[in-house]
């Protein structure tokens, strides 16, 4: 248990004292939702439609971007073979990584989000059920971003392969994070679909640092 | 029975060279009659008219898509639990025979989607989650040719193909938990199936002649595999013991 807090205490004082990569990610954040507009028209009421969903699937790509580098880092410095190595056992130490990654990506992204949500119109009763959902559901997209990161490491062309491997999985909590905010728009009750939505972060809990830690041996055999 | 004596890569070559031809044959016979029953002796259907012929390729397509999955996650398994080889050949020789069917599914099902509900292509559960499964062998492929060690690419892509088995699941129940256009399962009900036997009989030879000719293709390929890493080994032994000049 130490050991997994001391290893989330040095991925947030390597963030803190590096603050570009998330500054960069932020920026690509803004920038790319910025691009609807110019895409699909300024048409006010158009974009409130859409708000919602160009903000998650925005979010969800800058979140790969930090993803890419969680695990290939630590194969570069050897930092990894360590890990594997140390008594701690390794579903914990891949945990502590994602929850790491959470803190220092995810938070700032949620805390951007209104903004983003501001300049494409979303419509005031999605705010709050909007905050709710990152919150809900960016443990699970860190989760099984998490699985796509410890599998390809040490592979080639690893960003689009990441990618590839991640969107397919992360899917169902898109569909019910914006199932929620729509029916708050809509006027309905976004409880069930928030239920699920936590359900999936849950059972991404259950099955992420399995997974990681299988993919983390193989890879440093 | 001793499954295991079928593991060594020799004894599943002299198992796959006698059960080859009669796979082939099997599936030969199984689709020219299917397709015959299928496209000529069944009857129209009085709702969708010629166009439930499309049928008889699209659903056989979607339960092959879904088998070979199977398959594949059985063959991850055992490519983790006894880092058996001939897994590694197993899995990867079947992806790509899984993929096209999948695929074959999406096209078809697009095919017969536009006359009889107007659009080709509609994001409703059903259709969702078999497109996700096409994503999910594209990733397993992908993965797999990823790494310059062929063995860290079986392995990473079993430890990928385990995690998206939990989709498997969501394609067959997607019918029942959620409100589709696509409509439910006709025949595996646990009453009598809602199917009249003159379309039963043209759909099951096409389902058992699609399964002897995955059985056959695998079989091919699983050997190609098996040939194509003994190959490798050799070249590489023949370079490493020639003196560098």
């Amino acid at each position: 248990m130490n050991a997994a807090l001391a290893l989330i205490a040095r991925d947030v004082r390597l963030a803190w004292r590096h603050p570009h990569e998330i500054v960069t990610i932020l920026a690509f954040f803004v920038v790319a939702a910025s691009l609807f507009p110019f895409g699909i028209g300024p048409e006010p009421q158009i974009l409130a439609r859409v708000a919602v969903g160009i903000v998650w699937v925005v979010a969800l790509l800058a979140a790969l971007m930090s993803l890419e580098r969680l695990f290939q880092a630590e194969a570069d410095d050897g930092s990894l073979d360590l890990l594997v190595g140390a008594s701690a056992p390794l579903e914990l130490l891949a945990l502590a990584k994602i929850v790491a990654q959470w803190l220092t990506t995810a938070v700032p992204l949620i805390a951007a989000a209104p903004v983003v949500a501001t300049m494409l119109n979303l419509p005031p009763e999605g705010f709050g059920v909007l905050m709710l959902t990152l919150i809900l559901g960016t443990p699970g997209l860190s989760l099984f971003g998490g699985i796509g990161a410890a599998l390809s490491v040490g592979a080639r062309r690893g960003g689009a392969l990441l990618a590839l491997i991640v969107l397919p999985l992360v899917v169902p909590i898109l569909i019910f994070a914006v199932a929620a905010v729509d029916a708050a728009i809509a006027g309905l009750s976004p409880r069930p679909h928030l239920f699920l939505l936590a359900g999936l972060s849950v059972f991404a809990l259950t099955l992420a640092p399995f997974a990681m830690a299988a993919a983390l041996r193989q890879a440093t055999e | 029975m001793n499954w295991h004596r079928y593991a060594s890569p020799a004894a599943f070559k002299r198992f796959a060279v006698r059960v080859q031809p009669w796979t082939a044959g099997g599936a030969l016979a199984c689709l020219g009659a299917g397709l015959y029953m299928a496209l000529f002796a069944s009857p129209a259907d009085y709702q969708q008219g010629e166009s439930v012929r499309i049928m008889y390729v699209h659903v056989p397509a979607a339960w092959m898509a879904m088998f070979v999955y199977a398959n594949l996650a059985l063959a991850a398994a055992a490519s983790l639990v006894w880092r058996h080889p001939l897994a590694d050949a197993a899995g990867r020789a079947i992806a790509p025979i899984g993929a096209a069917f999948t695929l074959l599914c999406l096209a078809t099902g697009s095919l017969w989607g536009k006359p009889m509900w107007g659009t080709w292509w509609v994001w409703d559960a059903r259709l969702t989650s078999v497109l996700i499964l096409f994503f999910v062998y594209l990733a397993y492929m992908a993965l797999n040719a990823a790494f310059d060690d062929p063995t860290r690419g079986s392995r990473a892509s079993a430890v990928l193909a385990l995690v998206g088995a939990v989709n498997l699941p969501i394609v067959k129940f997607s019918v029942d938990w959620w409100n589709t256009l696509h409509q439910p399962a006709s025949l595996t009900r646990l009453d009598a199936p809602a199917i009249h036997s003159s379309m039963l009989w043209p759909l099951l030879a096409m389902a058992l002649g699609y399964t002897l000719l995955f059985a056959y293709l695998a079989l091919i390929r699983i050997r190609a595999e098996l040939i194509e890493r003994r190959l490798a080994v050799l070249t590489h032994a023949k370079f490493a013991a020639e003196p560098a000049r």
